[in-house]
């Protein structure tokens, strides 16, 4: 009986992984359109509207056909979000790498993770750490995926600023999408995570970027406004909109440091949640 | 919106960087390891006038079911002998370098087409057939039948280049705004 409800558990998992993929890689969320939309509309340069059109029937073509919107699928990034019933297991961490493999074999997506040395390609998107799993406590059973193209992730940049420097925030995420150009794909969001330690400051920038974009606060507004004054535009052709949002989250650090990550994501902000009922 | 057509020829000095064009006609797709293999083996396909495409597409059961660019700049050196050859196009994202640029000049251009937009891309697409299939699916050359391919021209043949305007641009506000 237990192995039983392990196994529909387990099943379920690996069920809302790969639907949450399917769901993620054919299509993109609503803020996110709507972002797009709200920035085409006020783009003056003729050649970035261009862009903006090409993006928005690609879109549409992918979600009519079923096809991915882009040929770089990404690399697995999961959160999970765990209620008091269900244990944090390697089955659990097996049943995500399931909907993973399946995700890859029917949507189908491209094989991307490799051994970082050798460069062996696994052919089904898992390896070591991969799908990469967080795992938080909550109420529900929740899977959110997040898959993550090179294009962008390869500009993300991480700093260890002086605790003296927060008023230079802005500037370091500016410069990130300097040295970017037009090689990571914006129109962009930028996940920015300030505070915690070196490696938290990072999976802080991550979980920015699942957080809805059609809204700001006055300091995201003023680090988005202070790139998009840069006017590299979309794809780096020049253009009012170089970030669509700039999304925060911070967390407590030593009072001698300010660690800010700066994750960079393309126009193809892409993420989906399942829930997953607990048969109690 | 001016119109082009495969096999190009000194049409394509009339284009200034910014102009947008549609493409129709065959490209050939070619990333790094199809520009070593032409390097090494000769170009397999004709090249004058022809048009190569950065791009590693998704192929299933003879069609094209994703095909957006790749980046550019990874083929900057690797660019020369095609041109030299009669290619006068090339397709990508993100631009290319200033031996690039000088390279196109009086010859030919580079043309962006929008990243990410694979499905887009392959709406357009017919899969005509491919060279040095042994590369795998991402490093084959294959040749293919656009439709209106909507594109920029980001590198002209007169040294006229977008993308290294608008980074020259964005450096000059990154200093007025955080330097001064």
């Amino acid at each position: 009986m237990i192995e039983r409800a392990a196994s529909g558990l387990s099943g379920a998992v690996a069920s809302a992984t790969y639907s949450a993929f399917l769901e993620a890689e054919t299509s993109i969320p609503t803020d996110v359109r709507r972002a797009l939309a709200r920035a085409r509309d006020r783009e003056q340069s003729a050649t970035a509207r261009t862009q903006f059109e090409n993006i928005e029937e690609n879109i549409r073509y992918a979600e009519e056909h079923g096809l991915p919107v882009c040929q770089d699928t990404g690399v697995p990034i999961v959160y999970l979000t765990l209620p008091p019933t269900v244990p944090f297991t390697h089955d659990l961490l097996d049943a995500v790498a399931e909907g993973v493999r399946r995700a890859t074999r029917e949507i189908p997506l491209r094989p991307n993770v490799v051994d970082p040395l050798s460069r062996e390609n696994s052919g089904d998107n898992t390896g070591a750490g991969m799908p990469a799993v967080h795992v938080t406590p909550g109420d529900e059973l929740t899977v959110t995926v997040l898959p993550k193209g090179a294009g962008a992730e390869n500009c993300s940049r991480i700093g260890m600023l002086l605790p003296s420097q927060t008023g230079e925030i802005a500037r370091f995420v500016a410069e990130t999408v300097l040295i970017a150009g037009g090689r990571p794909c914006p129109p962009l969001v930028l996940g920015v995570g300030i505070g915690s330690t070196f490696d938290g400051a990072a999976a802080l920038a991550k979980e920015a970027l699942l957080l809805p974009i059609d809204e700001m606060t006055t300091f995201e507004q003023e680090i988005c406004d202070a790139v998009n004054a840069l006017g590299i535009g979309p794809m780096g052709l020049g253009g009012d909109t170089t970030a669509l949002a700039v999304k925060v989250k911070t967390g407590a650090c030593h009072t001698a440091s300010l660690p800010v990550a700066v994750n960079v994501q393309c126009w193809a902000c892409r993420r989906a949640t399942r829930c997953v009922e607990v048969e109690e | 919106m001016i119109h082009l057509t495969t096999p190009l020829g000194d049409e394509v000095l009339e284009l200034r960087a910014g102009d947008a064009v549609t493409l129709s006609g065959t490209v050939y797709t070619a990333r790094d390891e199809a520009h070593q293999r032409m390097m090494q083996e000769g170009i397999p396909f004709d090249p004058q006038g022809a048009v190569v495409y950065h791009c590693g597409p998704v192929v299933q059961d003879g069609r094209v079911l994703a095909a957006g660019p790749t980046t550019s700049a990874r083929m900057n050196r690797l660019s020369g002998f095609i041109l030299d050859a009669g290619v006068r196009a090339l397709i990508g994202k993100g631009g290319m370098g200033p031996e690039v640029r000088e390279e196109l000049r009086g010859r030919g251009v580079y043309l962006a087409f929008t990243g990410g937009c694979a499905a887009l891309a392959a709406a357009r697409m017919t899969l005509k057939g491919v060279y040095f299939e042994d590369l795998g699916m991402a490093e084959a050359v294959w040749e293919i039948e656009l439709d209106h391919l909507p594109l920029i021209v980001g590198i002209d043949a007169h040294g006229g280049d977008l993308f290294s305007e608008v980074v020259r641009q964005a450096k000059i506000q990154f200093e007025q705004r955080f330097n001064t």
